[in-house]
């Protein structure tokens, strides 16, 4: 997925205004009192697409703060076993039609231990969604630092973190997440890191450092490339002739300029984490039951796929689901921000 | 061109070098004890002692590191005891440069290891690049010819939810249902090109499916996209005022300008897959690089992981210089230095 780096309209005299990409993270811009984003916002609510997949994302964001708190109130379950739905002469398949179908399990059980469907992944979303959002903070936060100190500095310290970015870029990164996890695993238990329930923090934790270890050169290249043309413009210069810190320069007055290509780089990295997660599942890293997460929810359905099909395609569907309302999310900012780049 | 492509290669093994002792660090530093991995679990203290000494581990990383990159520049003999050379020369393993390393689980030279999987991911990467390169183009041209219309929204709406749904899930409703169920293909297997061509491809089609869905729809927005804006260039207007046939104005005028940024693209997409695809070799239980490497992992055999590693990192290295000469060659307006 390609992004598109031209330079975007600055905000004028709104570049003292501290912004934060991540604040965004929900998908909800801010509008209040900035004429350049309530334009990008009228222009982004002017396309039916953009706004379905805003509402959908939305609803997914909705689904993942709600279920702990449902939980909390009952409403869901997913742990419980519940043996009593399960037909034992069938080897293990939940009774009744599309896989135990009910009003009280709207998508089944469980095949074998009968645990309800839509409780685990109503959970899974929170979970996968928490590492998602979590390792994109991260990317985002390294490759804005480092793009920004890279395409201001220029010279030694631009090569330098240019070299960086191509060792990181040259480990085959599956390979590298699924090898390490197990040595790192042990070791960030050994520096104290909290083991949590059946190990799942301490895994969740392993997925979101090494999604962003290797995941943020991307991002420092995009903003290096910013970097570069905002560092020529005027008020950079009246800022250093008046004494400004580094420190001020980089996070005051040329951060501000960068909040529309993070937002929308952010928007398209969730995604990319959410099946990179469910893909780590698929290779026995990461959370695993019983703590759900969508992508060990589907691991977990995969041997059913003839047996029970609604358990096999229904986590999938989900997983499919985020990817493409958060993909579409991210077409639709990207559209909204820089109409020259519309196609 | 010939200064530049030196500086490119010097720089690609600076690269290789530091990412080797990155790599060596990250492997052998952390892991605190990996003899336990090679000794297995009903070690006594002893024998660990002595596995760990006959593997080398209880050297400090950086010596470890250095018997391998002299074991790459001019190889080595495994185990490094000129004593039981002498005593009992039967015993010791010659590992001729470039010398990866020698495979803890196996017991076998890492090279000949990785060399044995390497033809059925090649093989694999392969059907599946030229899979998504002519579906990716050619969809990619139609959705723009048709913009706006169904069509359009369908092959772009389509690529869309295939790329959504995961990867392996894509691989065993492929394999469980066409294959199995329906019997519509033979159960995917590896069979050398050179043995029977049919049977590799056939055997081969549905993993170079799965793997194409992935890369598809990137390639068919890019397509389109570049179609699309070349489309309104001036030189294409001309073209047809000229009173060029359509098929000329697309394939000569058009593809042309599409063509640059789809080799960078495919060139790394393609290298990144040559070194085993980790997936899709899984579901479909194929014996290549990727189904190595997880074994590898399993068994934490550090030398075989640490040489997949090196070796996939050189096919993108070269890959990525490759490119770059070849956009070069492709656009001449490109300069290179």
């Amino acid at each position: 997925m390609s992004l598109t780096t031209s330079n975007l309209e600055s905000h004028g005299d709104d570049d003292f205004v501290d912004v934060e990409p991540q604040g965004e993270s929900d998908g909800k811009v801010d509008v209040e009192g900035r004429s350049p984003l309530r334009l990008a916002w009228a222009r982004f609510r002017a396309d039916k697409l953009s706004m379905i997949s805003f509402y959908v994302t939305a609803l997914f964001v909705i689904v993942a703060i709600s279920a702990p708190i449902l939980i909390k109130l009952g409403v869901l379950d997913p742990q419980t076993p519940d043996y009593t739905l399960i037909d034992y002469s069938t080897g293990g398949l939940p009774i009744g039609w599309g896989g135990g179908i009910s009003w009280s399990h709207p998508l089944g059980v469980e095949p074998g231990i009968g645990r309800d469907v839509l409780s685990r992944l109503w959970l899974g979303a929170t979970i996968s969604l928490s590492i998602a959002l979590s390792a994109a903070i991260i990317t985002v936060i390294i490759g804005t630092v480092l793009g920004i100190i890279a395409g201001f500095s220029g010279g030694l310290v631009d090569s330098a973190i240019g070299r960086i970015i191509d060792l990181v870029l040259s480990f085959p990164s599956t390979l590298m997440l699924l090898a390490l996890s197990g040595v790192v695993v042990d070791r960030m238990r050994d520096v104290g890191v909290p083991n949590g329930p059946n190990g799942a923090f301490v895994n969740g934790f392993y997925v979101v450092i090494v999604l962003a270890a290797f995941g943020w050169p991307p991002v420092a290249r995009l903003i290096r490339g910013q970097v570069l043309s905002i560092r020529e413009r005027e008020f950079v210069d009246a800022a250093i002739l008046m004494g400004a810190s580094r420190s001020r320069i980089y996070f005051k007055e040329i951060l501000p300029n960068l909040w529309a290509p993070l937002l929308v780089y952010f928007t398209l990295l969730m995604p990319t984490y959410v099946s990179a997660e469910a893909a780590l599942s698929f290779l026995n890293v990461g959370i695993k039951n019983p703590t759900p997460t969508l992508g060990n929810v589907l691991n977990g359905a995969l041997p059913y796929a003839y047996t029970d099909f609604v358990f096999f395609f229904v986590p999938a569907a989900v997983i499919a689901a985020i990817v493409i309302s958060f993909n579409l999310l991210g077409d639709g900012a990207r559209d909204a921000l820089d109409p020259r780049a519309a196609r | 061109m010939f200064a530049y492509t030196i500086r490119r290669v010097i720089t690609g093994i600076l690269l290789l070098v530091v990412m080797s002792v990155v790599t060596f660090y990250l492997f052998y530093a952390s892991s605190t004890t990996p003899e336990r991995y090679a000794c297995g679990p009903k070690c006594t203290a002893a024998q660990l002692e002595t596995t760990k000494k006959s593997l080398g581990y209880d050297e400090p990383t950086y010596v470890q590191w250095g018997k391998f990159a002299k074991g790459v520049a001019v190889g080595r003999t495994f185990p490094d005891d000129p004593e039981l050379r002498k005593a009992a020369p039967q015993l010791v393993q010659e590992c001729p440069a470039p010398c990866l390393g020698f495979s803890t689980g196996y017991s076998a030279p890492v090279r000949s290891l990785i060399q044995d999987k390497l033809p059925v991911s090649f093989s694999l990467a392969i059907a599946a690049f030229v899979l998504w390169m002519v579906g990716g183009v050619a969809l990619g041209i139609t959705a723009a010819l048709f913009k706006g219309r169904l069509l359009d929204r369908a092959i772009v709406g389509l690529s869309l939810v295939a790329f959504a749904f995961p990867t392996f899930f894509i691989g065993l409703l492929l394999l469980k249902f066409v294959s199995i169920r329906w019997g519509l293909i033979k159960l995917p297997a590896y069979t050398p090109l050179t043995e029977n061509p049919w049977l590799w491809a056939t055997g081969m089609i549905l993993p170079a499916i799965t793997l194409a869905v992935v890369y598809m729809a990137g390639y068919i927005r890019i397509t389109r996209a570049f179609v699309l804006e070349t489309m309104s260039e001036d030189y294409i207007r001309t073209a047809r005022a000229k009173g060029l046939n359509q098929r000329t104005v697309i394939g000569k005028h058009t593809l042309r300008a599409v063509l640059t940024p789809l080799v960078t693209l495919s060139g790394l997409d393609l290298a990144g897959l040559l070194g085993g695809a980790i997936i899709t070799e899984q579901v479909f239980n194929f014996n290549g690089v990727g189904k190595l490497s997880v074994t590898a992992i399993q068994r934490f055999d550090l030398p075989l992981i640490v040489g997949i590693v090196l070796l996939v990192a050189t096919i993108v290295i070269v890959a990525n210089i490759i490119v770059d000469l070849l956009y070069a060659v492709i656009d001449p307006r490109v300069r290179l230095g």
